[in-house]
């Protein structure tokens, strides 16, 4: 545990943006408005599979207060490049017909052409006069039915790439995955008790707020700008400049303030469209999704079929896993189940194991990241096998998680030694709370218990403050604030300087103003790119001592900052705020500035304790309480590291109750709207428990762990295992909604 | 437009034909109209028409409920809350309270849609519709004015003027109950309607059972009610009616809940708003 005092991290301060959010003075790419700006709309396949015969935008163009059309044969050829997004990397070709089809539609929801009017209407009644002719093609959005040989092919070119080797015959498989350690059959031998089950999981969106919304404006001498809602402005600018084949430097992406993004606003959509229609139309235009686009044409997460098989010995020593995932990648491939694979077992110490992961390509919107991206399906498996081990060897399921739980130097099944990690700090915190040692009492009532991991990474960040005459700093970073992260990382500067929160003045800059940051996501900003501002800081405070020296008569090394940030030397002392103002007033000018690039994963580690109530009659769950604890290293800010616990342990118990995709039988979206797409509302979820562990991480200056996406991980396993507990059924599909809650209480003899 | 009188609408509903649209509290036509599920050339706000406004209790009439009343405006009044408690547990959860303070039980009642909260409770409690026409005014059981999935039985150039909802004595009492996966916003998987007189002796002297969102439109449970007559309160007896509701049921699987699911769910709900019905009854 970290034990060192700090004034500024650890508090409490009020957010820089707090005012402008709940003043609705924010402006949000909604609220855009430029001279002549117009309205686009986008026609979009009511298909889920077809192919493209033919398109006629004539009488859509002939329309007065029309100004521009665009279709697929306005969009540059692209090349089957790869392009790292930071978290993750996509083809472009891939990405290309994501945003505008070419000769099939592979969803409904896909883009097929798009009108730029003088107002909205105009281009929505223009967009219906655009004539398509589709062949309608069979369809499939179930993972395993998509991976049969005689499945609807989706892409006729596709060869699964199985360990680097390339199938000879086409299929909707893109990848097969396999991470071995140890040995699993001798494994398997040693267990004496062994238990396999199937889950599956339905397609999931991330629900944020705000929908997706551009606005691009092209000008004469090919500089294009844009404003949008985006998790990565400079992400946005290379997808954008390698989508229109243009120069990168021709493209400014200025982010606007967001409404939610859980990794659904990495992707471009609208963008090139967008842009395009500018181009043509000589005009900024201005898009916005509906929330049914949102639904059937944006990144929800895959749905999943796992089979996953465990064993341990009498003692409870978990010795082998086997784990055969499938997930869907959506109709393009690059899904999740990568991190899928990697999470499956991340957080017991299995001596053998093996894993083999699909990568599905179906009828459904290209699947996105969604916070913990593929680590929440694999979790609802294995912590539900965990428990039931537990019940066999007669343990408690705390217990059996204690005994197999990963510490410093096991070995992940897809390669990597943990460094320091906090899991068995959570479980331990977990054994010591309030809520566990509260027993539960009454009839369908149960508590369930789930760990969960994600990975955090580092990746690219920069940041550079600019000194005020009176000592407080303007800060410059580009990591696009999804979460508090302005304020989490002034923090951190604060802190450094010995400043107070409010002496800074976060700003996230544009792509021309700001230094190269990699995308919001990743759990990483309040890590590095907070570590940027602390690097900032330190260099900031290197010039100082040069300037101090000039100033006090004396070297550069005898002069210290103290850990107060004041600076002392040569029987001088003064604070950061008052040497920097002698310092301006003797005409030196400072900006402080960093590049960070930590490449080390900030491994996050969580455990969840659910009460459940379950109505026998209907199987409706109710959550009686719930305590959500996590390692964050070191919280910054704690509110804010409490709002992101609860926040995506709320979104877990959506996942885990309710949400679905639910589809007709012509494979199109019956529910893409927040009636029938059931996110919890505040009625249905208690007042979320928080407890925050710091071990401290010791690959940040402040110990700093991310802690955005672990607390999704554990929800739906934790809710399933109080659900057992409560009815004595096990649910392995998602969502337990009450139909399929009652349904299985009724064919599950055992049930109470 | 906003006209002042039912002649006048019915005028300009004779101009207009359907395209004409009438408005009341407006929180289901807007929706429609945005999203191009419905059109209009006009649309009538009739709602500075007083006898549509307007509501009156008698102990010899009972309830005559103006089309344009809204929901809040039942559930708080105190006396209509306790004599009407079907009604009054119905327009609790339509919607939130904002919603509440503009939409009408009438305009729940001509929306017809299967699933309607409002439209079982006032079968459950036997009311009648009196609708205004080109050719005067004639009157039509709740129970018979929705037709299919937002059609009404009103013919071109009709309204609704009110709601007539019968007297009720001191040993009656009625509840609605609905089942949805959340908590709030979400519409009705299933929902049931239940009212119940008892005779001195504690038997069940009458009853009327309504049922909502299993089938085109919402159901009288006739035989369902009809079993209770003359029995003792009991949840065998109630469970048993559920048993009988369950057979006039023809629900859909959709995204809302399965056929089977729903169809329990009919059993579940005819018991629990039994249960309260009776308890009512007994309490008043």
């Amino acid at each position: 545990m970290t034990t060192t005092q700090y004034r500024v991290i650890g508090s409490r301060p009020v957010r820089h943006d707090g005012a402008d959010k709940v003043t609705g003075k924010a402006i949000y790419t909604a609220d855009m408005k430029l001279p002549g700006m117009l309205s686009g709309f986008v026609l979009r396949s009511p298909h889920a599979h077809a192919k493209i015969l033919s398109i006629d935008t004539s009488e859509a163009e002939a329309m007065p207060g029309v100004h521009a059309v665009v279709t697929g044969a306005d969009f540059p050829n692209v090349e089957d490049k790869i392009a790292d997004l930071g978290e993750g990397s996509v083809n472009l070709a891939y990405l290309s017909t994501n945003c505008m089809a070419q000769k099939k539609v592979l969803y409904r929801g896909h883009a097929v052409a798009a009108v730029a009017a003088t107002d909205v209407h105009i281009a929505e009644e223009a967009a219906a006069k655009i004539k398509v002719e589709y062949e309608v093609l069979d369809s499939v959005t179930w993972v395993l039915d998509a991976m049969q040989d005689d499945a609807p092919l989706l892409h006729e070119n596709l060869l699964t790439d199985s360990l680097g080797k390339k199938a000879e015959t086409p299929s909707n498989i893109p990848v097969h995955m396999h991470f071995e350690k140890g040995d699993v059959a001798a494994g398997f031998a040693e267990a004496d008790v062994i238990i396999e089950r199937e889950f599956k999981t339905a397609t999931v969106h991330q629900g944020y707020i705000e929908p997706h919304a551009v606005v691009a404006d092209y000008n004469e001498d090919g500089r294009l700008r844009i404003w949008t809602a985006t998790q990565g402005s400079f992400t946005c600018r290379q997808q954008t400049a390698e989508v229109l084949q243009i120069p990168l430097g021709n493209v400014l992406v200025t982010p606007c303030e967001i409404g939610g993004g859980f990794g659904g606003k990495i992707t471009v959509y609208l963008e090139p469209t967008a842009a395009l229609l500018s181009k043509k139309s000589g005009r900024p235009v201005r898009i916005t999704m509906t929330r049914a686009d949102v639904f059937e044409a944006s990144g929800p997460t895959p749905g999943s079929y796992m089979r996953i098989k465990l064993g341990a010995k009498n003692d409870g020593t978990i010795v082998a896993g086997e784990a055969w995932l499938a997930y869907d990648a959506g109709a393009y491939p690059g899904g999740m189940i990568g991190p899928g694979c990697m999470c499956v077992f991340s957080c017991y110490d299995i001596e053998h194991a093996v894993v083999d992961g699909y990568d599905v390509c179906l009828n459904k919107p290209k699947t996105s990241a969604y916070r913990a991206p593929g680590a929440t399906q694999v979790a609802f498996a294995v912590e539900q096998l965990v428990d039931e081990l537990a019940e066999k060897l007669d343990m408690c399921a705390l217990e059996i998680r204690e005994k197999n739980a990963v510490k410093e130097g096991a070995r992940r099944v897809d390669g990597p030694v943990y460094p320091p990690i906090g899991l068995e700090q959570c479980l331990d915190a977990l054994k010591q709370s309030e809520h566990w040692n509260t027993p539960l009492e009454g009839p369908h009532r149960g508590r369930g218990i789930a760990a969960g991991f994600w990975f955090g990474c580092g990746l690219k960040s920069s940041a550079a403050c600019t000194v005020n005459s009176d000592g407080t700093i303007n800060l410059l970073e580009g990591s696009t604030d999804i979460g508090g992260s302005r304020t989490s990382i002034a923090m951190q500067l604060a802190e450094v300087l010995g400043l107070e929160a409010e002496d800074i003045n976060p700003q996230v800059g544009d792509t021309d103003t700001a230094g190269y940051t990699d995308v919001t996501g990743g759990s990483r900003v309040t890590f590095a790119t907070g570590m940027a501002a602390y690097e900032a800081g330190r260099d900031l405070q290197q010039q100082m001592k040069t300037l101090a020296a000039e100033l006090w008569d004396c070297s550069a090394e005898e002069i210290t900052v103290n850990e107060d940030g004041s600076f002392s030397g040569n029987g001088n002392q003064l604070g950061f705020k008052e040497l920097a103002s002698q310092l301006f007033a003797a005409g030196e000018h400072l900006v402080g500035r960093a590049t960070v690039s930590p490449e080390c994963p900030t491994n996050g580690f969580g455990a969840h304790i659910a009460d459940v109530e379950v109505d026998p009659e209907t199987g409706k769950v109710t959550i009686l309480r719930y305590t959500t604890i996590q390692d964050a290293g070191k919280a910054i800010h704690p509110s804010y590291v409490e709002g992101q616990l609860q926040g995506g342990t709320v979104q877990g118990i959506g996942w885990a109750l309710n949400e679905e995709y639910f589809f007709n039988d012509d494979d199109t979206m019956a529910n893409a709207d927040f009636l029938d797409y059931r996110v919890p509302t505040m009625l249905d979820v208690p007042m979320i428990e928080t407890i925050i562990v710091e071990t401290g991480n010791p690959d940040h200056p402040y110990g700093v762990r991310g802690v955005g996406e672990t607390p999704i991980v554990p929800p739906p396993a934790a809710l399933a295992n109080a659900i057992y507990n409560a009815t004595n059924t096990r649910m392995t599909e998602l969502p337990m909604s009450p139909p399929k809650l009652w349904k299985a209480m009724q064919s599950d003899p055992s049930a109470d | 437009m906003a006209p002042e009188s039912v002649s006048e609408v019915v005028s300009v509903l004779g101009e207009h034909g359907d395209r004409a649209k009438l408005l009341a509290g407006a929180t289901d036509l807007l929706v429609q109209l945005r999203e191009g599920l419905r059109e209009a050339d006009v649309v009538v706000d009739i709602k500075k028409i007083d006898e549509v406004t307007s509501y009156k209790y008698c102990e010899e009439d009972g309830l005559s409920l103006g089309a344009a009343v809204t929901c809040c405006e039942v559930y708080e009044h105190p006396l209509l809350s306790r004599l009407y408690g079907a009604l009054a547990d119905s327009t609790q959860i339509i919607g939130g309270w904002q919603i509440q303070s503009r939409a009408s039980v009438g305009g729940n009642l001509c929306n017809a849609s299967p699933a309607a909260d409002a439209v079982p409770s006032l079968i459950a409690l036997n009311a009648t519709a009196v609708i205004a026409g080109p050719n005067g005014e004639h009157t039509l059981a709740v129970q018979d004015f929705c037709t299919g999935p937002g059609k009404n039985a009103l013919e071109s150039g009709e309204l609704l003027v009110s709601i007539q909802v019968p007297a009720q004595c001191d040993n009656c009492g009625s509840a609605y109950e609905r089942f949805i996966p959340r908590n709030e916003m979400d519409i009705a998987v299933v929902g049931v309607g239940s009212w119940v007189k008892l005779a001195e002796d504690g038997t069940i002297a009458d009853a009327r059972i309504a049922l909502g969102a299993v089938a085109a439109t919402p159901l009288f449970a006739e035989e369902a009610s009809a079993s209770l007559i003359g029995k003792q309160p009991s949840e065998e007896l109630f469970a048993a009616a559920g048993e009988l509701a369950k057979q006039i049921a023809t629900p859909l699987s959709d995204k809302r809940g399965t056929k089977e699911f729903r169809t329990h769910l009919v059993g579940v709900l005819v018991k629990r708003t039994l249960t309260v019905a009776v308890e009512r009854a007994q309490n008043k």
